[in-house]
């Protein structure tokens, strides 16, 4: 689709309600790492008052408080264009409280149950313990064929994973999915979902370069100089295996 | 909860034996050298007598400060201002949850006026224990999301807090969440004083409405929440006042928002008959606070040392520092005082710092030097401020850090 014009259009849904903990970050780590092998990034802030293209590569969605998570799965369901770019083969990474969005249900502010996207095969619900709060560690799923997942969570919720949907991680620190069975976020086809900030792919920056070649049908990127990014996660992993 | 009608005396035995044990408490913590004993000699105190803090108001005036930043120096700029009524008592050190509270104003028992920041979770708590006549409300932005929460809560807590309050409330016309806290209030003073960061309140803290924001001015197109009309305002280097009169500010402290606390400062001092004029030529007495705004000498270099906690801090602080091409030194750490997730450094614009030299430190340099990179800004990773000091190029070097780094840095310099 767009390796022909050279050009990757890439849409942040929603910065006024999803983008309180910094996942902007994951928008700007796609856009420099696609700047970097030469492509033209044409990328759009669509807030909960405007339609959502269906004509986007990549779509990006953040985490948020409560109420404007359940504000923003009102806005997406009534608006639709999220579902038709799936439909139209477009890459969605979403995170935290955008996970559970895209899932089957999660439970809002108000306490309910309140239906998500359906985009993954997910079921959110409310922990009942502390907040997961802190680093974490984890192994993405092989089929990927990334290395170690390192981000940073703070939720309180707890997702389940159906037949529909892959463990996108699983973890060796910290509590991820929060379902006690080791799974981090989920996956099918090319719809994502994590609770790791960091930003995610700012610590994961071949994550970004994953998400790059869903949408440019490609396997390989030319490279980068990613030491910084190296030393960073190299930081963390270790800070993770600390004792708190 | 206020006071004990009847007793000349405001303070009970048990009170005073309270205030006793806390300095003793303190005055250790001093000798061992564990900082200045404020905390522990507060903490001590109220362990002995949980209902002192309102006792040792209710002989005093006081003042309440709450914002997510400008609330240190605020407090400092409204102290000055009353000293022109009476003496005044204040946690001047920014000693500011209730422990530090008690311990400030236990030091203070000839003062008429209390001016008291309030730790942002502690604003209603405090505020139902200590009567206050005055409550200054800044602003309310995210930070340290990691164990603070959420800041449309937040709010949510202050408006409940104020609903039963006979203050005064001076709040910011120009913040949403500060208008949606404040407005349940019977008594608001609205000060259009100005937020430059805008992206806590995108939208309506009433409705959930995406919120329309034309030049200065904002509404929500559903409900019709809207930005009340103030009746003072910070113009330029002028304070407006409610006749309309102009005053003009001269501030040592640099920087837009700091005008910004020195609008809301005089609104405040207006509620006890200090004049605006009177106030803000008092203001002028305050230089750095806590060290903050501080320039300092290292290694034959001056340096300004600032401290910006989380983006909208970040933001204001971009807006005053010397123009290209003077250094910058940036230090983050995540210790526990700063929020232990450094997520928020992507929503900080580093691309304002382009064309300045830039120096890294800090537990958390790494963060900073991908955020930089993806940035596309040129920058170097320092193992120490001495060796950024050694290299950055000459002019004035504009220390830029978050709370335990700023802590760090002073030591470092001597500060």
């Amino acid at each position: 689709m767009s390796m022909s014009d050279n050009s990757l259009r890439l849409v942040w849904v929603y910065p006024d309600l999803l983008s309180t903990y910094g996942d902007q970050g994951n928008a700007l780590v796609v856009e420099r790492r696609a700047q970097q092998r030469g492509l033209q990034v044409e990328r759009y802030d669509v807030r909960s008052d405007q339609p959502v293209p269906t004509s986007g590569d990549i779509y990006l969605i953040g985490g948020g408080e409560d109420r404007p998570q359940r504000l923003a799965s009102e806005r997406l369901r009534r608006d639709g264009g999220l579902q038709r770019a799936v439909g139209n083969g477009a890459i969605v990474f979403s995170v935290c409280a955008g996970y559970q969005i895209l899932g089957n249900e999660f439970i809002n502010d108000l306490g309910q149950r309140e239906p998500g996207l359906g985009l993954l095969d997910v079921v959110s619900t409310r922990g009942e313990g502390e907040r997961c709060v802190g680093d974490v560690l984890g192994d993405i799923d092989p089929q990927l064929g990334l290395p170690e997942l390192t981000g940073f969570e703070n939720h309180q919720g707890i997702t389940h994973i159906g037949p529909g949907s892959r463990p996108f991680a699983r973890v060796r620190l910290g509590k991820g999915n929060g379902t006690g069975d080791g799974t981090e976020g989920a996956y099918n086809g090319t719809v994502f979902g994590t609770y790791m900030h960091g930003p995610v792919l700012a610590r994961n920056p071949l994550i970004a370069d994953l998400l790059l070649k869903l949408a440019l049908d490609v396997n390989a990127l030319p490279p980068t100089d990613d030491r910084w990014y190296e030393a960073l996660r190299g930081e963390r992993i270790a800070a993770a295996q600390q004792p708190a | 909860m206020a006071g004990h009608p009847g007793s000349a005396d405001p303070l009970s035995p048990r009170a005073k034996l309270a205030v006793t044990a806390g300095k003793a408490a303190a005055a250790v913590s001093r000798a061992a050298g564990r900082g200045s004993g404020s905390v522990i000699g507060g903490k001590v105190a109220l362990r002995l007598d949980p209902e002192l803090l309102g006792r040792l108001a209710t002989h005093l005036d006081v003042v309440l400060v709450s914002a997510t930043n400008g609330k240190t120096t605020t407090t400092r700029l409204i102290a000055e201002a009353l000293g022109a009524a009476g003496p005044v008592v204040s946690n001047a050190l920014g000693a500011n949850m209730p422990a530090g509270i008690t311990s400030a104003l236990a030091g203070g028992s000839e003062a008429r006026f209390g001016v008291i920041e309030v730790d942002e979770k502690y604003l209603a708590g405090v505020a139902r224990d200590v009567d206050p006549k005055a409550i200054a409300l800044l602003n309310l932005s995210r930070d340290q999301l990691d164990r603070a929460g959420e800041t449309r809560m937040l709010a949510e807590k202050w408006r409940e807090g104020l609903a039963g309050s006979k203050a005064v409330v001076i709040a910011n016309a120009d913040d949403p969440l500060v208008v949606w806290a404040a407005s349940s209030s019977p008594n608001v003073v609205w000060v259009a004083a100005g937020q430059e960061w805008k992206d806590d309140a995108w939208s309506c803290p009433a409705c959930g409405g995406v919120m329309q924001r034309p030049g200065d001015d904002w509404f929500c197109g559903e409900c019709g929440f809207r930005r009340p009309a103030p009746s003072w305002a910070l113009s330029g280097d002028y304070v407006l006042d409610p006749h309309g009169s102009a005053w003009p500010i001269h501030l040592q402290l640099p920087g837009r928002a700091n005008k910004a606390n020195a609008a809301s400062s005089a609104a405040v001092a207006a509620v006890f008959g200090v004049p605006p004029q009177v106030a803000l030529e008092r203001m002028y007495q305050v230089q750095a606070v806590a060290g903050r705004y501080d320039v300092v000498q290292f290694q034959g270099r001056d340096l300004r040392l600032l401290l910006a906690k989380n983006p909208a801090g970040w933001l204001e602080t971009f807006s005053l520092i010397d123009p290209a091409p003077a250094p910058v030194v940036l230090s983050v750490n995540a210790r526990g005082a700063d929020g232990t997730d450094t997520s928020w450094l992507w929503d900080v614009d580093y691309t304002r710092l382009a064309g300045r030299p830039i120096f890294v430190l800090g537990d958390r340099k790494l963060d900073l030097a991908v955020r930089l990179e993806v940035a596309g800004l040129d920058f170097r990773v320092c193992e120490t401020l001495d060796e950024a000091v050694q290299i950055a190029p000459p002019g004035r070097i504009e220390t830029i850090a978050n709370y335990t780094a700023f802590q760090d840095l002073r030591r470092r310099v001597g500060n």
